[in-house]
């Protein structure tokens, strides 16, 4: 007997949108898996044409760039859609925003292909607050490390302990000079440009770097976010000029 | 006074604890609402995980029913991990809502949603982190109400110590009337305290309190009393009679942490005539009242633009029986064609046309496996339950499955059914096998999979099988592991069969506080004392843990775990929820179970929706009847279901 094809044919994808969008507050807490459900259910909401994959479970076509990890704000993660007819970047961004829960919030959409549009994403741009650590501390520990060589940390992963080198993936690092008018009491902002390395090295790794050298220990949780991605030209120009 | 959130407290915390997401609340379609402006305010507990508690349908519906109230506020709580537990702790946190991480301590009201007597608990410690006192008696004018529902409320008597208040039955329009009478209360300037909020609502709903247990010296129940002027002596369920008046949910929440379903449900009729005498659920939500057609359709409609999710899952008992099921499956299918939403229906009746239905359902999607529960091994074996499948269906509904392109066929049964012999479990590996044979013989292939679910049985109240004697779990695992070897007996078989088992230890626990009276409260207590949580999670529960709590806190009673659990009851027994009134006649409880372990075979017992009343008491006592179609109506996929994204 014949089978039958349940394979579902599906409409081929007409544009490629790609959408910048922050993970702020209480959402801080979702991890990749969590976003990309958020995601999914909300093109349904807003009633989006996303293309689906091919095969016998077929998937919306959103491909996201490497998230934030869970815990870590953001306000530079990008995902791109691929839609079956064309529709404007600037409503699909509204009526995206409304279908998301408060926190996932779309910032921009940009026409254009997966490749195109945004530009190659080697590097990010992030901010750490340390609660209850002094400036001069954190300067002087910022110091120490810019000046190490290599800086090996271990981070437990899903596949056990793993060594990294925080020291080669930052390629900018400092302290923000505090503004007397909105400077929160005791804690220190650390701002720092990362490599996006494979294993990937992340602000944590950084930071057990400066708690295991220099002592810097903070009061609570850190607090960090992902301000930019982009080129490392455009992330640090300092460097390149 | 408005209340504080608890979130700055909460939030240091989150990023030391797995999985933070579950505990910030913020989903789509949550609600959070003016405090002040509200009269009476709900925290609704689904006392286990967010990921098992927020896909509960229950506490979803109570959640809009009392939102949409002008002046009504319902916020969601769950039981938090240990990990989060032991930092709240630390930390002085207490017990929070999701949506605005109000403290529970500060609401009227604490709604407890109990579908399994493993969650009891996971009550203690949401009780605990709240700072209400455990014992209703302890607690003051200040502290919330504590009151449960749920099936496994059918029998609270284990947890009555630590409730106010139990609602019997379906729970929509019965928190409409309980927030009534906690308004006028609140009115009035609360009268008579406490205590004379409980006598108001002593006309809704079970008040522990209000009623005295006396024993005889041997353990047993003498009688059960209430123990002031104007309570009922029994006290009767709730029930739902229009469903299409309450089509709720209409927005359910959407999780962002992943949960145990990930889709959005339709409950498509209430109750089941079907009289399967191990099934607590089928006794205590008779009679059968179906949601119309149109309903249904409008509902799917609405909940799929709501949420955004992309599988829609048909609900009820025994989903195939729903008098216009053809219709739905068909128009549903027409109308979601193209769209990428999977239809799903959970399907455990055998017979061919149920295949039918999957079939229909699945039209453009992958067909992967369905599900039968013959639930005995042996055609004897399904007489005493009255499961009424002969072998000959499951092989038609097997070859007519294969034949449609389904690959994977799961079974599940019962193990310790009441007169079960060795022989009744171990015929479950012979159907198996025969299984494979008739579905390789009609697909022509070679990969089909029969999968064998197996757990032990336990007695419940309000059923037939509330007076047997619980199989002891030695013998449980016995078969158990004689089931497998005989399984994998057959190398033409072996690899085409997959084994699954529940062991017997966890079911006596079950069976223990699903039978148990307020003396097994002791029990529950110490074992949370000794660290119990999360009972219904493998890899949380202790077997020995609860041996031990048993065994010191009913150390000065003439009862034990064996007492309350492998021992059979007889007819002038007083059964712990006899004043419980599911309104099934107990005469009527009786004779079946009579009849089901008659020595010349069991009687069996039809379904009064296509055969005459069989008088099982419900419709007489609560005034209620069977409401079913057909309707005649139809769902015209363009005109009456705005399509999602079909654009």
């Amino acid at each position: 007997m014949a089978e039958p094809d349940h394979r579902r044919a599906q409409l081929p994808a007409v544009q490629h949108l790609v959408v910048r969008y922050a993970k702020r507050g209480k959402m801080r807490f979702a991890s990749h898996r969590d976003v990309a459900r958020v995601f999914e259910r909300g093109v349904r909401r807003a009633g989006l044409p996303i293309a689906y994959s091919a095969g016998f479970t077929p998937h919306p076509k959103i491909s996201y760039a490497g998230g934030a990890p869970t815990g870590v704000a953001s306000e530079a993660e990008y995902l791109s859609l691929a839609l079956t007819s064309r529709e404007p970047a600037a409503q699909v961004g509204q009526r995206l925003n409304a279908a998301l829960p408060d926190g996932i919030d779309v910032i921009d959409v940009i026409d254009g292909g997966p490749a195109g549009g945004v530009g190659p994403l080697e590097a990010s741009r992030w901010q750490v607050v340390l609660p209850g650590v002094g400036q001069a501390d954190a300067a002087r520990a910022v110091a120490g490390f810019l000046a190490l060589g290599e800086a090996p940390v271990e981070r437990l992963t899903d596949k056990g302990v793993r060594t990294l080198d925080a020291r080669a993936a930052v390629v900018g690092l400092d302290v923000l000079e505090p503004d007397p008018a909105t400077a929160e009491e005791g804690c220190a902002i650390l701002r720092m440009v990362v490599l996006h390395t494979a294993p990937a090295v992340r602000p944590e790794d950084v930071l057990t770097a400066l708690r295991q050298r220099y002592g810097l220990e903070p009061s609570a949780p850190p607090v960090t976010t992902r301000l930019e991605q982009g080129s490392v030209a455009l992330l640090t120009p300092e460097n390149v000029s | 006074m408005p209340v504080e959130s608890v979130y700055p407290a909460l939030e240091p915390l989150l990023p030391r604890v797995k999985k933070p997401i579950q505990y910030v609340g913020g989903e789509v379609c949550s609600v959070t609402k003016d405090w002040d402006s509200a009269e009476v305010r709900w925290a609704l507990c689904y006392p286990d995980a967010y990921e098992v508690g927020a896909a509960n349908q229950g506490v979803q519906i109570l959640y809009e029913v009392l939102n949409e109230r002008p002046g009504v506020l319902a916020e969601r709580t769950y039981t938090v991990w240990p990990d989060l537990e032991a930092l709240m702790r630390e930390h002085h946190v207490p017990q929070f809502t999701l949506d605005a991480h109000r403290p529970v301590s500060a609401f009227d009201v604490l709604g407890v949603s109990f579908a399994t007597e493993m969650a009891y608990t996971n009550l203690l410690t949401v009780l605990d982190l709240a700072g209400i006192p455990l014992f209703s008696a302890e607690r003051a004018l200040a502290h919330p109400l504590v009151i449960a529902g749920g099936h496994a409320a059918f029998n609270p008597e284990p947890v009555a110590d630590f409730l106010d208040a139990v609602v019997l039955g379906d729970g929509e329009q019965a928190v409409l009337a309980i927030t009534d009478l906690i308004r006028e209360w609140k009115r009035a300037g609360r009268p008579g305290g406490r205590d004379g909020l409980l006598d108001k609502l002593a006309t809704v709903a079970y008040v522990p309190r209000f009623y005295d247990v006396a024993y005889h010296s041997d353990g047993r129940i003498s009688n059960v009393k209430p123990n002031r002027q104007g309570v009922p002596a029994s006290v009767s369920k709730h029930t739902v009679m229009d469903l299409d008046a309450w089509p709720y949910p209409r927005a359910p929440i959407v999780p962002i942490h992943e949960t145990v379903h990930e889709r959005y449900s339709v409950e498509i009729f209430r109750g089941c005539t079907r009289g399967c005498r191990f099934c607590q659920a089928g006794m205590i939500t008779r009679p059968v009242r179906e949601r119309s057609i149109t309903t249904i359709g409008s509902m799917v409609a609405g909940g799929l633009a709501a949420s955004g999710f992309d599988e829609v899952g048909l609900l009820s008992l025994s989903s195939a029986d729903h008098s216009e099921i053809n219709e739905i499956a068909v128009d549903l299918a027409d109308c979601y064609e193209g769209t990428n939403v999977g239809l799903s229906l959970p399907s455990t009746r055998v017979d061919a046309f149920n295949v039918t239905l999957a079939n229909e359902l699945s039209r453009n999607g992958r067909r992967s496996g369905l599900t039968f529960a013959p639930e005995g091994g042996s055609e004897r074996m399904r007489q005493v339950i009255n499961k009424m499948v002969t072998e000959e269906d499951l092989l038609r509904t097997v070859t007519t499955a294969s034949a449609s392109g389904w690959r994977q066929i799961k079974l599940y049964f019962m193990c310790g059914l009441p007169t079960e012999t060795d022989e009744d479990v171990l015929a479950i590996a012979a159907l198996a096998r025969r299984v494979i044979a008739a579905g390789r013989e009609a697909s022509g292939r070679r990969d089909i999979r029969c999968t064998v679910s197996i757990g032990a049985f336990v007695p419940k109240p309000h059923t037939p099988f509330q007076w047997a004697a619980q199989c002891a779990p030695e013998v449980v695992d016995a078969r158990l592991r004689a089931l497998g070897g005989a399984l994998r007996a057959d190398r033409a078989y072996g690899k085409a069969i997959g084994y699954r088992y529940h062991d017997g230890q966890p079911g006596i626990i079950e069976g223990l506080l699903s039978r148990g009276d307020r003396r097994v409260s002791r029990v529950i207590l110490a074992a949370w004392r000794d660290g119990a949580r999360f009972d219904g999670w493998s890899e949380h529960f202790s077997y020995g843990q609860w041996l031990r709590s048993a065994a010191s806190a009913l150390a000065s009673e003439p009862v034990n775990v064996e007492w309350y659990t492998t021992r059979e009851r007889d007819y002038g027994e007083v059964l712990p929820w006899d004043h419980l009134d599911a309104g099934l006649d107990r005469d009527w409880l009786w004779q079946d179970w009579q009849d089901s372990i008659a020595p010349g075979g069991a009687a069996e017992v039809e379904d009064c929706r296509w055969t005459p009343c069989y008088e099982c008491g419900v419709c007489s006592a609560m005034g209620t009847e069977i409401q079913v179609g057909p309707t005649g109506e139809r769902l015209d996929g363009k005109r009456l279901l705005p399509v999602v994204s079909r654009r």
